[in-house]
């Protein structure tokens, strides 16, 4: 037997090793369950908390029932602050207790959910004008059986719901026209419910009413001299207090069974020094109310049935909880005032108010802001005593759990509303500063990996699992604070609506930093900022390297669109501002421009209401660098008001002013869209940012198209008048969307394409994608416009190429009339789409894949060979080759392509992709009341190994390698020595 | 063994006819669509999620409204004007076919649905998933051929094969041939495998 020859046994070793490399790179695929929150994280939010109902019941778990801003309604556990169940609603009103109901769609809908779960039990449609409050009240004690009525009024109709099944027991229409009810009291004996009403502006109605039937027992009606401005507080038990239409003046009504008398208060009287809309408190009881005016908080006492008196007046910011009763007499309430770095949270009593039963000092995070609301809740301790504690909503719209001076938990709910997101990266590593988190210990080491053999042959129990994982995501060095190689780890900067500013880690999502805006928070003059937008404002490079990146933040002071803006600048390691700037003009549009100035800012323009383009940073180093490229900035504006898209370019200075870094815009041309057949629906343009890697596309049979790349190039859709509104408005025939593309600069329609029987939503990307309602089918659809630029297509032969007898390298202007060539297809998609997004990688040559937001609030990875214009029913052998899937009416839809996998990203608003330093990796962030984050490898990942990767097999298999070669060179040497001793 | 317990009870009901409207005082125009949602709680299997109705939402025209299902299935829109609308099913681990809704203006109470991906007409509004969705790969259980089959695995085979098949092939070979080669090799300057190793020990 003669042994294999060994120079072959090497050539093969190696020829194996390739082999094996090759294939390592097909092995990720889609999530496995296991694999869960390694590069993924996913954080649940509700938003900024408006009303808030206690649940202790004896026995389960404590619990408190919110209802927020971002119409959420939420279950917390009042111990951790963890959410047990949540549901977003359509736009809420209001939750009342005992069985969880809530009101919503302007008083429309009436439903009740189960605590334990949040299940709804049952859902009840009613009748109401639109234009009024609605009022919602539950009943509380058990007069009529068990069943416990709710009380819904609005406008003049009044009803009253069963709370067990959701069953209509009785209604009533007050024959009164212009009649609002206020207010619906409950008398604590009998069973008659009081309404209180006000017809016109001046006339009180009271109606007594009997709770069984819904029958009138007693109308009383009384005018007034003045008109009352509507705002009414029940003093006590029968003195009503109303506000009258000046707010200088308050009327204590007082009934006394069959007849109103009232007199008049004036505020000044009370309280000196009033300044701003006074507003009156809701519910105060046992004589106490409180009244705010823009500076103050106000107790004020009855003082029988004719007058007031003041208790104590707060500073502002102070706010006063609703009032909570404690014995039948008595009614606690809180109040919490600001005292330096502290909070100072009060509890009285009612029927005392000058004592104070509890005063604690908390200290609170100074970028919270002021606070805004305070929901009390009490609790028996150990000796029988009375304990409080209160939910807190600060500025920032965080909620804190305050207890025994401290604060219990708190959650970042500001996050549930991000207005925009940006990256930056992570410092560097310093040299010295050990990396490497040896394990120390051999014996956890043997441990471990005893532990993941286990796992990978399956022996391992659930809590063996467990610790794998947390091995797993301790070990993956994820969440280190400096800058990695593939440049996984970064920070995501949020700006939130509350004007707050934070980064998050996209290893595990925690907050690296966040920063309350001064600029951004409402001021004493009763002035709203809001927070428009974040842009990376200084990335050093080489140069400055040893700076910190910067942050800017774009804002606005006022409401209205003339309001003038706000800049700040913040570092974005520290998250300290570094600069903040009011200007005094207003912001309509901003434009990032490509260019940086010596010092590595990226240039700003600003342009105005009067559209002037202002220039930021005012540095003369920006301005040169910015007056060299002027002449070829262009910008355009797209009013959708008046239907018309206007282009414009820069001059040098402002006209009526010598400031150097303003700019008065020239009118280049304008589309304007006939307004009675089409309205602006949407108008986008390309990703300033965007890396693409060639412009060439190799099509099949060796021919090359090459695509028209103009950063120039907006996307418009419009759609008829009566296709605008939502899907069962129009008819088919009445309904159509217009898709045009057009140059930026010369204001060129490169490509016009009408859907007949279409209407909104619609988003664009390079090539342009878009999803829309077709009304004939039906269905959603979603179309793909491709263009390409004709006039280099001669540029095929290769002798061309080298000889230099090609047009590659003449400059692109917008000038030339473009030879394009524009191809398009669309295709069935089955859900309805919130958000689309499309991967972003380092340089562009990864495939793109659509990242689709779902109605469902999950996002959906769709490979951009699906939407090609060029597929076709029956590609070539050649077509297939290139990778071109036939065609299908409907693009599919693969359960293990959905990013967020078994997870929802509650009222997905955005998807946002940022390119890693790995080209075949993206970061994708996306956000709605939830935060998602996950890393994606649109065509896996080819140029480097997973988490998934064996390196113990790839050991085993290299040991077992070498030691059949050493088996076989002895073989061999034993052979050939027998053979010589032959 | 998934028993349709519960059978279809309620389709489409108008609410400007019958015992609704009772409820709804004034509403001309409105109509109610109302329906119900079936998932088969014997087939829900998986990853973990109950087949449970409290997370299903259901949607009308795109979002304009959303309901949520009770707990036996049943949802209802009310006011809704007459025309051709469309319903949307949000629950996590299943496929829903949007449902095409038609209120008809000039016939009221006549109302047609139709799912809208196979277009099949439905003649009372039930909805029923089209598929469960699996968000994660399975993972295969772990076997000697899976092993085998890996890159690594494929190469001890293929070395296993190397060591044992080929010398017996050789012995087929006609020992002259062999000879031949060997004194081929012998004479090339290429250092065989064996005497690299043992200089490399020397």
């Amino acid at each position: 037997m003669a042994p294999p020859p060994p120079r072959r046994l090497l050539l093969l070793l190696l020829l194996i090793g390739f082999l094996a490399a090759a294939s390592l790179a097909t092995l990720a695929a889609a999530v496995y369950e296991d694999q869960v929150g390694l590069a993924d994280w996913h954080q649940k939010y509700i938003g900024k908390v408006k009303q808030a109902v206690y649940h202790s019941q004896k026995s389960g778990r404590r619990r408190v029932v919110v209802l927020t801003e971002e119409n959420v309604i939420a279950s917390l556990d009042l111990r951790s602050g963890d959410i047990i169940w949540r549901h977003v609603i359509e736009k809420n009103d209001l939750v009342d207790q005992l069985n969880v109901v809530t009101l919503s769609s302007g008083g429309s809908i009436l439903r009740a959910w189960n605590l334990p779960d949040g299940q709804m039990i049952w859902e009840t449609n009613l009748q109401v004008s639109k234009a009024s409050k609605p009022l919602l009240h539950v009943l509380s004690n058990n007069i009529v059986a068990k069943d416990n009525l709710v009380i819904v009024s609005s406008g003049r109709r009044i009803y009253a719901i069963s709370s067990i099944d959701g069953a209509i027991s009785w209604e009533k229409e007050f024959s009164l026209d212009g009649l609002e009810i206020k207010q619906v009291v409950q008398s604590p004996e009998s069973d008659i419910i009081y309404a209180i009403g006000l017809a016109g502006s001046s006339k009180l109605n009271l109606y007594q009413l009997n709770v069984k039937t819904g029958e009138i027992v007693k109308h009383i009606q009384e005018s007034f001299p003045s008109a009352l401005c509507g705002e009414t507080v029940l003093g006590s038990h029968n003195v009503l207090v109303a506000l009258d239409e000046t707010r200088s003046g308050l009327y204590l009504i007082e009934f006394k069974g069959e007849s109103i008398s009232y007199s008049k208060v004036h505020i000044s009287d009370l309280v000196q020094g009033l300044s701003g809309t006074v507003k009156l408190l809701p519910l105060l009881s046992n004589g106490v109310i409180a009244l705010q005016a823009s500076s103050t908080v106000s107790l004020l006492k009855l003082k029988g049935t004719d007058g007031l008196e003041v208790i104590q007046s707060f500073e502002h910011p102070a706010v006063v909880s609703d009032a909570l009763t404690i014995t039948e007499k008595d009614e606690a309430f809180a109040v919490v005032q600001h005292a330096g770095s502290e909070i100072e949270f009060v509890v009285k009593f009612t029927s005392d108010v000058s004592n104070e039963f509890i005063r604690e000092k908390i200290n609170i995070d100074q970028h919270r802001g002021n606070i805004q609301k305070v929901f009390l809740n009490n609790y028996i301790r150990t000796d029988k005593s009375h304990g409080f504690r209160a939910l807190v909503v600060m500025e920032d719209h965080s909620l804190l759990l305050v207890q025994q001076g401290a604060v219990v938990w708190s959650r970042e709910d500001g996050l549930a509303s991000i207005v925009d997101v940006t990256t930056s990266e992570l410092p560097v590593e310093k040299d010295g500063v050990s990396v490497a988190n040896v394990e120390h210990d051999l014996f956890e080491w043997l441990k471990g990996h005893m532990l993941k053999l286990k796992g990978t042959l399956m022996l391992a129990s659930t809590d063996e699992l467990a610790a794998i994982q947390a091995m797993r995501l301790k070990s993956s060095q994820k969440n280190k604070m400096t800058r990695d190689h593939n440049g996984f780890r970064k920070l995501i900067i949020v700006l939130t609506k509350a004007g707050k500013v934070i980064a998050l880690h996209t290893g595990d999502g925690r907050i690296i930093w966040s920063n309350l805006l001064p600029s951004l928070r409402a001021s004493k003059s009763g002035e709203m900022p809001s927070a428009l937008r974040i842009y990376q404002w200084q990335v050093p490079h080489h140069r400055v390297m040893h700076e910190n990146p910067s942050i800017l933040i774009v804002g606005k002071s006022g409401a209205d669109s003339a309001a003038p803006g706000v800049l700040s600048v913040l570092d974005s390691y520290s998250g300290e501002e570094l600069n903040s700037l009011r200007l005094d003009h207003s912001v309509a549009q901003i434009i990032p421009l490509t260019l940086k100035d010596s010092s590595e800012h990226r240039l700003q323009l600003i342009v105005d209401s009067h559209s002037r383009g202002h220039l930021y940073p005012r540095s003369p180093d920006a301005l040169n660098v910015f007056l060299h490229e002027m002449s070829n900035t262009y910008l355009y504006t797209v009013d959708i008001e008046k239907n018309v898209i206007r282009g414009h370019s820069l001059q040098k200075s402002c006209d009526n002013s010598d400031d150097e870094y303003c700019f008065s815009t020239k009118e280049l041309w304008s589309i304007v869209f006939p307004s009675d057949t089409e309205r602006i629906a949407l108008s986008e343009t390309r990703k300033m940012n965007e890396v693409v890697h060639t412009q060439a596309k190799i099509i099949a049979d060796q021919d090359v198209m090459y695509k028209y790349l103009s950063k120039n190039l907006v996307f418009v859709a419009t759609v008829s008048p009566k296709a605008a509104g939502e899907i069962g408005s129009a008819a088919p025939e009445e309904a159509w969307l217009v898709a045009y593309l057009i140059d930026a600069v010369t204001g060129r329609i490169l490509h016009r394409v009408t859907h007949h029987g279409a209407q909104g939503p619609v988003v664009s990307e390079n090539w342009v994608v878009y999803h829309y309602f077709n009304l004939q089918a039906h269905r959603f659809e979603m179309a793909v416009i491709e263009i390409y630029d004709q006039s280099r297509a001669d540029n095929k032969d290769v002798m061309k190429l080298i000889l230099g007898k090609h047009n590659l390298s003449a400059p692109i202007t917008s000038y030339t009339r473009p030879e394009v060539m524009v191809k398009s297809q669309s295709y069935f998609f089955t859900y309805s789409v919130k958000a689309i997004a499309v991967t972003q990688t380092a340089k562009g040559i990864t495939t793109k894949q659509l990242l689709i937001g779902t109605i469902g609030d999950q996002v959906l990875a769709l490979d951009k060979r699906f939407v090609d214009p060029r597929r076709s029913v029956n590609p070539t052998q050649q077509e297939k080759e290139e990778g071109i899937i036939p065609l299908t009416d409907a693009l599919p839809i693969i359960p293990t392509s959905y990013v967020t996998h078994s997870l929802q990203v509650e009222a997905l608003r955005g998807i946002v992709s940022i390119p890693s330093k790995l080209e075949s990796t993206t970061l994708v962030f996306t956000y709605g009341v939830d935060l998602f984050y996950t890393r994606l490898a649109p065509s896996r990942t080819y140029d480097s190994l997973t988490d998934e990767f064996s390196y113990a097999l790839l050991l085993i298999t290299i040991a077992a390698l070498v030691a059949a070669i050493v088996f076989t060179w002895i073989w061999s040497e034993k052979k050939e020595l027998s053979d010589k001793w032959r | 063994m998934a028993a349709h317990l519960l059978l279809v009870i309620l389709a489409v009901v108008a609410a400007c006819a019958g015992a609704a409207s009772a409820y709804q005082p004034g509403s001309a125009e409105g109509h109610t669509i109302a329906g119900r949602i079936k998932i088969d709680a014997a087939s829900a299997k998986g990853f973990g999620l109950p087949a449970k109705t409290s997370n299903t939402k259901v949607i009308l025209n795109g979002g304009q409204r959303v309901t949520f299902a009770r707990p036996d299935g049943y949802f209802a829109f009310h006011n809704v004007p007459a025309g051709t609308h469309l319903i949307e099913v949000s629950s996590l681990g299943y496929l829903f076919s949007p449902v095409r809704v038609d209120i008809s203006a000039r016939n009221p109470g006549h109302i047609q649905a139709a799912l809208t991906e196979n277009r099949r007409v439905l003649n009372e509004l039930v909805l029923e998933p089209l598929r469960e969705e699996q968000y994660y790969e399975t993972r295969e259980p772990f076997s000697i051929m899976s092993l085998l089959k890996s890159p690594m695995g494929m190469m001890l085979g293929f070395m296993v094969i190397m060591v044992f098949v080929m010398p017996k092939m050789m012995e087929n070979i006609d020992p002259e041939e062999i000879k031949q080669a060997q004194e081929q090799m012998r004479n090339s300057p290429v250092p065989s495998f064996s005497g690299l190793l043992a200089r490399a020990n020397s």
